[in-house]
């Protein structure tokens, strides 16, 4: 049986100015898979990450997904993010809106799901999240690693097919680090397809399909993070390594 | 300056005349405060537009509203717009007054909106929002929150502008005032009964400004 393509990237270029940020990125991500973008401050994981949802125009290059090309200009983005889900590392909850608000809002206002269907739908992924008494809550009133865990929910109501994460965890008090990313492995198991740009190498080695080592705009290195972690090819990797192990 | 007990027999006698001008004062005043927030609103909006032309526009309206004076633009609005559509005395008043609110209203709203985090929007438009729904229930409640004390300030100023159409013969709080103290000689009394009737109207906007601000901080971070 063939693996479906959930995400593939052909060339991919992206300036911000004279700043040449993306430089012909290749990439192709199969259903299931986790992916872990890993690289410097600055290599340009965020944008690449943001390419995807299209949060960022790319300037040149194919961007598939699911098979289907995007074409920014002329395909609505909107059906796309319905389908890719992101998390980013300061959650972006909204203020105003308690936990099951934050929730069920896209659900009905996008997809218009019956709002007792979305409550219901909201109280389950809370449960799975593990904050199933936090539903009349307001954001203020949560911990980050809550806050998160919360922010997670929202965009897998969605139903999305696709869950990008860009330094989930970077936000957060080491101790609370933990919770989020057991509830993103647990979403891994359940054969989520998701790209997650993070500096949790624990993570990437334990959770990861593919680690993508990433510099300077380039992609330097992919592999299984068995090749990865314990045979890196390039000189540039292992340097990464030594830097971010000896952490 | 005349004796407590005249001001005071005064006031009472005249009740009647400047509780019926204090209506008129406050219709004035709710009338070119919507209608000023509504103005306000596009006109921010098309100041956040990205659209240049769009930009320019909500530039030269703020400009034109911000560079002349209220009583110019109430005359010229009054005689201008009267003069071609016919329009009642109140409606060409409280459009006038609009029009200068929503000038500074526009202001207000356009750095609330700015204030509210660019991640707020990327959240809406990743759930697969459109614009204007994510402008809609995402920034714009965020905003107005933000932007409350400010407008509260501004809706005082408004309130007190108002007293600007007695110029074209409104008989609201500042008009039936001078009126009734040139009639009877006595101008600083009326004066000092419109200041307690102004003072009043204030104080019931600044506690239903409060009260609002503090049911709405109720869930702020
Ligand atoms: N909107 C923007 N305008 C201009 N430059 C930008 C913009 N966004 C990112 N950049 C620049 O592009 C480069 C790559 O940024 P990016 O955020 O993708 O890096 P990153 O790998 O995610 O880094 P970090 O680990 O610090 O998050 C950086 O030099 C950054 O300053
Ligand atoms: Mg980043």
């Amino acid at each position: 049986m063939e693996t479906k393509e959930m995400i593939k990237i052909n060339q991919l270029n992206k300036s911000f100015g004279d700043l040449h940020v993306l430089k012909n990125i290749d990439m192709t991500v199969y259903e299931s898979d986790v992916v872990c973008l890993i690289g410097s401050s600055g290599s340009g994981k965020s944008t690449l990450l943001r390419c995807l949802n299209f949060l960022e125009r790319k300037d040149n290059g194919q961007i598939i997904i699911e098979g289907k090309e995007v074409n920014p200009r002329t395909d609505d983005l909107n059906k796309i993010r319905e389908k890719v889900g992101m998390v980013f590392q300061n959650f972006n909850l909204f203020p105003h809106k308690t936990v099951l608000e934050n929730i069920i809002e896209a659900p009905i206002r996008v997809k218009g799901v019956e709002k007792e269907q979305a409550i219901m739908k909201a109280k389950q992924l809370l449960s799975k999240v593990g904050l199933e008494d936090k539903s009349d809550v307001y954001p203020s009133k949560l911990s980050g690693g809550q806050k998160q865990r919360v922010a997670i929910a929202r965009a897998l109501a969605m139903e999305p097919d696709i869950m990008l994460f860009d330094e989930p965890t970077s936000a957060l008090d080491p101790e609370l680090v933990g919770e989020v990313l057991t509830t993103m492995k647990a979403l891994a198991e359940e054969g989520m397809t998701m790209v997650v740009v993070t500096h949790e190498m624990g993570f990437a080695k334990e959770v990861a399909d593919w680690i993508v080592y990433m510099h300077d705009g380039k992609i330097i290195e992919r592999g299984t993070p068995e090749q990865f972690f314990n045979n890196p090819k390039e000189e540039r990797t292992r340097e990464f390594l030594n830097a971010t192990m000896l952490k | 300056m005349p004796s407590f007990s005249h001001f005071f027999s005064t006031l009472m006698e005249t009740k009647g005349v400047f509780l019926e001008a204090m209506l008129l004062t406050l219709e004035l005043t709710v009338v070119s405060i919507l209608l000023g927030i509504v103005i306000g609103l596009i006109f921010a909006l098309l100041k956040i537009s990205n659209i240049k032309v769009l930009e320019l526009i909500s530039d030269i309206y703020v400009y034109l509203v911000r560079g002349t004076p209220l009583i110019v633009q109430i005359f010229i609005l009054y005689f201008g717009i009267s003069g071609i559509f016919l329009l009642p005395d109140f409606w060409a008043a409280s459009l006038a007054l609009a029009f200068h609110n929503g000038a500074y209203i526009s202001e207000i709203l356009r750095g609330a909106i700015q204030s509210v985090d660019k991640g707020q929007f990327e959240a809406g438009r990743s759930l697969g929002m459109t614009k204007a729904l994510t402008l809609r229930r995402i920034i714009l409640p965020q905003a107005f929150r933000r932007a409350l004390p400010p407008l509260g300030n501004q809706f005082i100023i408004s309130l007190k502008d108002s007293s600007l159409a007695a110029f074209i013969s409104m008989n609201e709080l500042f008009n039936v005032a001078t009126t009734l103290g040139s009639n009877n000689f006595d101008e600083m009394t009326y004066l000092l009964i419109v200041a307690v009737y102004y003072l009043l109207l204030v104080a019931l906007m600044t506690f239903v400004v409060n009260r609002t601000e503090l049911k709405l901080a109720i869930s702020d971070r």
